[in-house]
């Protein structure tokens, strides 16, 4: 039975294509001269390069994080390439009519059409390719409503001020190994500013994809959501299907300002790599988020893409009364290996933070939660609420849970609970002697267990990631 | 003999489980509408024979033979005999959690007809459906929203196998046990569910233990399965009998692998 799961749950990658455009990509190597460069090709003001070599030197002096519970060879930072972008966006197209056809098609060919009229109506897309964003939609309609959504190298020159007061203000270049590297190198991503007491009248969403062979993705978003705003916003990735590894290392910085609610989805769907482990993408990534008083973040991530993943994203709760909530499932099968989960950090008084982690797990996979709730002295009143669930197919993968908990106010609260289950031959049995065949079956019972995560989902979406669950039913059944 | 009249023929069935041999022998023959209930003492193989019929993995047929409406139930998979009409009402149903069953029960549903070519039901359809057979065998319709048997007690789950039954509108019923653990006012409704399923297309096995159940479904035949084989057959009456002086009259004795076992 198990091996009939497996199977089914074998899916094809969809978006493992590779799209035929030429690209303008630096030599593999990192060095000073690399990071000057690549600053001048975007055309950065001098307090911007500064910061990026002061990032650089710091990053020289660290080392890579090794706590984490994956496995895979040493990184060699001197043979990635860190900048590639479409020749055809050299002389940066002023509307979609100027972009190159080939890669509106691959957004096409990604369920992702950048016209529109065809988009899902009310949802503003910003589409990064390798290294540099290809197009934003909508973006009068949302001008009108005073929401900024532009790629973050052009914010740079539009919105100096924003983006120099808000860079690195959640997550500083020292935090890590990789938000250091990023800092660094980073090329593009998105910039979201939400007026005050503004309500963001579309949904946002980034769709980030790799296409070029050995470069590295280095994505840089930043969302401030003013006084009593409020934004929903959702990221999705995939690459080719190579048989290299690459990096895609991103720095994620929320301000949620008073009373302002951030709703962050991430729809991960990077090359997994093959069934015996070759190739796939190391998505190494941090998030963070902070709340001023009365405001709320809330992450929710459906993670089934990446070799190996390593990804926290956490919130800062230092308002009073601020809400802090992360949803997540995370699932690994083949050789995947992933290590995600969240730190809530209660700074202060009746803080509140959620966490419902979901972890399915299948093959040789490795699916681990880590977690950090730490209650600070001020935090007088906060509440925590950790649950984690793992769920095992068949008895060559792992499910770890590694809860880390710091309480330093006593009138703080915290619970935790954890499961472990199976798919069982019962509920398999269950299903098929109700006519559903066992792909079906077996998407059906992983659909239930991640229930309360794609609750959260914005709508159009919840649809998308259960289908990233669901199998693909040719030549799945043994 | 013709077969057309037949819907279901089990011939000398021999069947194991963990490679020891639990069904030794077993013949059956069911004409459509009939209704055959099937008692014996516990462990004799009732639910073994359930599961061998619909194809539960790790049940195997060592040999004989045995046809759905003419068709050797053994060539076609799992889900295959369950959309070809065969239903089995579990003795001990599983909990899926988080699936809904209105979820759960629509995908059957429509496992059924895409197998049969017709095109899937619309929700509004279904729904309406559902919350009759609801009302039929007596759940709230807040049920159809839970999760699979999620937190049911015993006598919901029962009965919302029988509900599965109503919507599936299979052409054989397999009832395991449907009435054990039944409030006398639950036993009721499971008879007046499968009572107003009679139809001369439909054939019921009602295994169980209990003459109390056969006074409401009136069986045609009754069968006392004895050690992996049907030691005794009859009519209503069987039953009454049995409850009277128990399986020992039968003379049963225990095979011999397991004295050694
Ligand atoms: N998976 C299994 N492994 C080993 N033995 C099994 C297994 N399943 C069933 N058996 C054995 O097969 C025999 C028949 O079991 P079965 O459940 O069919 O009996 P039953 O007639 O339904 O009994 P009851 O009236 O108690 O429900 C029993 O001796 C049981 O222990
Ligand atoms: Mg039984």
């Amino acid at each position: 039975m198990t091996e009939q799961i497996d199977k089914a749950l074998a899916r094809e990658y969809e978006a493992g294509f590779v799209s035929e455009i030429e690209s303008d990509t630096f030599e593999p190597g990192l060095n000073e001269d690399v990071i000057r460069r690549l600053s001048q090709i975007k055309g950065e003001p001098e307090w911007m390069l500064d910061w990026r070599l002061k990032a650089f030197r710091v990053w020289q002096e660290m080392e890579e994080p090794d706590w984490a519970h994956v496995d895979y060879p040493k990184i060699d930072f001197q043979a990635i390439a860190y900048y590639s972008a479409p020749k055809s966006m050299q002389d940066k197209p002023k509307s979609l009519d100027e972009v190159d056809p080939e890669l509106l098609r691959t957004y096409e060919k990604l369920g992702i059409p950048l016209i529109e009229q065809q988009m899902l109506a009310g949802v503003a897309v910003d589409a990064v390719f390798d290294s540099v964003s290809v197009v934003t939609t909508f973006r009068d309609k949302l001008e009108e409503a005073g929401v900024i959504f532009c790629p973050i190298s052009e914010a740079l020159h539009k919105y100096p001020e924003l983006v120099k007061q808000y860079l690195g203000s959640v997550v500083p270049t020292k935090d890590n190994y990789y938000a250091a590297l990023n800092c660094a190198v980073f090329t593009d991503g998105s910039f979201v500013y939400i007026p005050k007491g503004t309500r963001c009248p579309m949904e946002l969403s980034t769709y980030f994809r790799i296409n070029e062979q050995n470069t590295g993705q280095f994505e840089r978003t930043l969302i401030i959501a003013d006084e009593g705003s409020y934004v929903s916003y959702l990221e999705g990735c995939t690459a080719p299907q190579r048989d290299e590894n690459q990096l895609h290392a991103a720095v994620v910085e929320l301000v949620a300002m008073d009373d302002a609610e951030i709703k962050y989805s991430t729809v991960q769907n990077w090359y997994p790599g093959d069934e015996e482990g070759k190739g796939g993408i190391y998505n190494f990534v941090t998030k963070r988020g902070i709340c001023h008083t009365n405001a709320k973040i809330s992450w929710t991530q459906v993670e089934t893409g990446s070799a190996v993943t390593w990804k926290y994203p956490s919130c800062v709760l230092k308002g009073d009364n601020s809400v802090g909530e992360f949803y997540s499932v995370a699932l690994t099968r083949g050789r995947q290996q992933a290590d995600t989960g969240t730190k809530m950090i209660h700074l202060g008084k009746n803080t509140r933070s959620t966490i419902i982690s979901k972890g399915i797990s299948a093959g040789k996979s490795n699916n681990s939660y880590r977690g950090l709730v730490r209650m600070n002295p001020g935090a007088k009143g906060a509440r925590n609420f950790t649950q984690c669930d793992s769920l095992l197919i068949g008895d060559q993968c792992g499910a770890h849970t590694f809860p880390y908990v710091e309480s330093r106010n006593p009138s703080a609260i915290i619970e935790h609970e954890a499961t472990t289950s199976k798919v069982s031959d019962e509920q398999m049995f269950l299903c098929q002697q109700r006519g559903l065949d066992p792909e079906k079956a077996v998407s059906m019972i992983v659909n239930g267990f991640c229930k309360e995560v794609f609750k959260e989902l914005p709508m159009e979406f919840a649809v998308e990631a259960g289908k990233l669950l669901e199998i693909s039913l040719e030549g799945s059944v043994g | 003999m013709s077969n057309e009249n037949v819907l279901l023929s089990i011939k000398d069935l021999h069947a194991s489980v963990e490679e020891k041999n639990i069904i030794k022998g077993l013949n059956l023959e069911i004409k459509p509408g009939e209704v055959h209930a099937i008692m014996g003492p516990n462990g004799a193989g009732k639910s073994t024979l359930g599961y061998v019929l619909s194809g539960r993995e790790g049940y195997e047929v060592d040999s004989g033979s045995v046809s759905l409406g003419g068709e050797d139930l053994f060539d076609m998979e799992t889900e295959e005999r369950a959309r070809a009409g065969l239903f089995l009402a579990f003795q001990y149903p599983v909990e899926i959690p988080g699936v809904s069953n209105l979820e759960f029960l629509k995908a059957s549903v429509d496992a059924t007809r895409e197998a049969n070519g017709e095109e899937a039901i619309t929700s509004a359809d279904f729904l309406k459906q559902a919350k009759e057979a609801c009302k039929k065998v007596n759940l709230p319709v807040s049920f159809l929203k839970r999760g699979v048997n999620e937190g049911f007690s015993g006598g919901e789950k029962k009965r919302n196998e029988l509900m599965q039954m109503l919507l599936l509108k299979p052409k054989l019923c397999i009832l395991d046990e449907t009435d054990s653990g039944l409030d006398i006012d639950a036993l009721q409704v499971v008879a007046e569910g499968v009572n107003s399923q009679r139809s001369d297309e439909r054939s019921f096995i009602v295994v169980t233990h209990y003459q109390r159940l056969l006074d409401y479904i009136k069986p045609d035949y009754v069968h006392v399965l004895s050690d992996g084989k049907i030691v005794k057959s009859g009519d209503a009456s069987l039953a009454l009998e049995l409850e009277a002086q128990g399986y020992s009259w039968l003379q049963t004795e225990p095979a011999e692998d397991e004295l050694e076992g």
